[in-house]
């Protein structure tokens, strides 16, 4: 079996916001990849978390079911969680599934950390 | 000693903003196909659907999509696998079930599909047997379908809201297939009664199914292992007006009212 195709990448922005930085394919393959990531973020008291996809090449449904399950465990943190980077593919997708009504889509980095901030 | 190398001067021509790489990413992307396009529907707000054949087809038409955002129970992912062997390649399980997907489902419960079989964007319609000889009408979406997996997603109304992923892979040793479900009860009523006895039976028509197909790969009696896990023990409170679209107490009505609407028919086409 092939392992996920996908690295995640944590870069601190500030105290309280991280940004992970998602290249490759998200499938359900890569949960452990995503969880290690937000373990790494949320570990210094992040309490807003943006997901960069310009990296973004493949997503299938079993990713939007981990992006779902990461959501839960931000909620459960009460840490804000917001998006950027999506092609209009991939906004269709987030709003197809409805996705988008709990993780806030921006069209670029400053308006992601910006939004999360208010 | 080399001089330090001395940073270019930055004309206006050279100067590029983040807003300009934004824009560029963006039409970049916007030029890229992605692999996964044509596997996923296109979006849509309201489910439209035809009549079919033999199925009441009532609670479906001009529903929303509901994910399990939009839920109310606490969210379960269950999933339920068997393996099938090292002679039945993942491609086939799943072309074999997307065929045969309505006869696998336990008797009593009825799945009507599209004409194209499971497409992204299909809409299929529902009957399930609740018990008292009342049938739950209620439909599915299609919401992802490729080779080796697909994935239906529930309307308004739905006992749950989330979605239901079957996909096969290829392990070391055999080919596994599993039904995956990420879901919330839809609202209030469905919470009791997934509680009392819902998630058993929902086990029951999953491990039953799976079953059915392996016999339809020609591994019959394969054992079906069931993993349950409480992904949030919250509930949305917020989603309890989900009550409002609930299928089973509609279909109980229209089950109630079937005489006097099939009588009031009659007499508009005796008119």
């Amino acid at each position: 079996m092939d392992g996920p195709v996908v690295t995640m990448d944590v870069r601190h922005v500030g105290d309280a916001v991280a940004v992970v930085d998602i290249k490759g394919e998200v499938t359900s393959a890569c949960e452990p990849i995503l969880m290690s990531a937000y373990e790494e973020a949320g570990g210094q008291g992040t309490s807003r978390l943006v997901l960069n996809f310009i990296g973004l090449e493949y997503m299938n449904s079993g990713g939007i079911g981990m992006l779902v399950t990461l959501l839960v465990r931000a909620n459960r943190q009460r840490q804000k969680l917001a998006a950027y980077g999506l092609s209009d593919h991939y906004r269709e997708i987030f709003e197809l599934t409805r996705l988008d009504e709990a993780i806030t889509i921006y069209d670029n980095e400053a308006s992601a950390l910006v939004g999360v901030a208010t | 000693m080399a001089e330090p190398a001395r940073p270019e001067a930055a004309g206006p021509e050279r100067v590029t903003s983040a807003e300009q790489i934004e824009v560029s990413v963006r039409e970049a992307q916007s030029d890229v196909v992605p692999r996964d396009t044509g596997r996923w529907a296109a979006k849509v707000d309201r489910l439209e659907v035809e009549q079919r054949a033999g199925m009441r087809g009532t609670n479906v038409a001009g529903r929303r999509l509901t994910g399990p955002v939009q839920g109310f129970g606490k969210m379960w992912q269950k999933t339920y696998r068997m393996t099938v062997g090292d002679t039945v390649t993942p491609e086939a399980a799943i072309a074999t079930w997307k065929a045969h997907f309505p006869e696998l489902w336990p008797k009593g419960n009825r799945f009507a599909g599209a004409l194209t079989g499971i497409s992204p964007g299909d809409v299929a319609l529902l009957d399930l047997a609740i018990g008292g000889g009342v049938k739950l009408s209620t439909g599915v979406f299609v919401l992802y379908a490729d080779d080796d997996s697909f994935t239906l997603m529930t309307p308004q109304g739905h006992m749950f809201a989330g979605w239901i992923t079957f996909s096969a892979e290829r392990t070391e040793s055999a080919t596994a297939v599993q039904a995956q479900v990420l879901m919330r009860a839809n609202d209030p009523l469905y919470e009791v009664a997934m509680t009392f006895g819902g998630h058993r039976k929902e086990d029951q028509f999953w491990a039953q199914t799976l079953t059915a197909l392996g016999e339809k790969l020609g591994v019959p009696g394969t054992e079906v292992q069931t993993r349950t896990v409480c992904v949030d023990s919250k509930r949305q409170w917020r989603n309890a007006g989900n009550i409002w679209h609930n299928s089973m107490v509609r279909s109980v009505l229209q089950t109630l009212a079937a005489p006097f609407t099939a009588r009031r028919r009659r007499a508009q086409r005796a008119d």
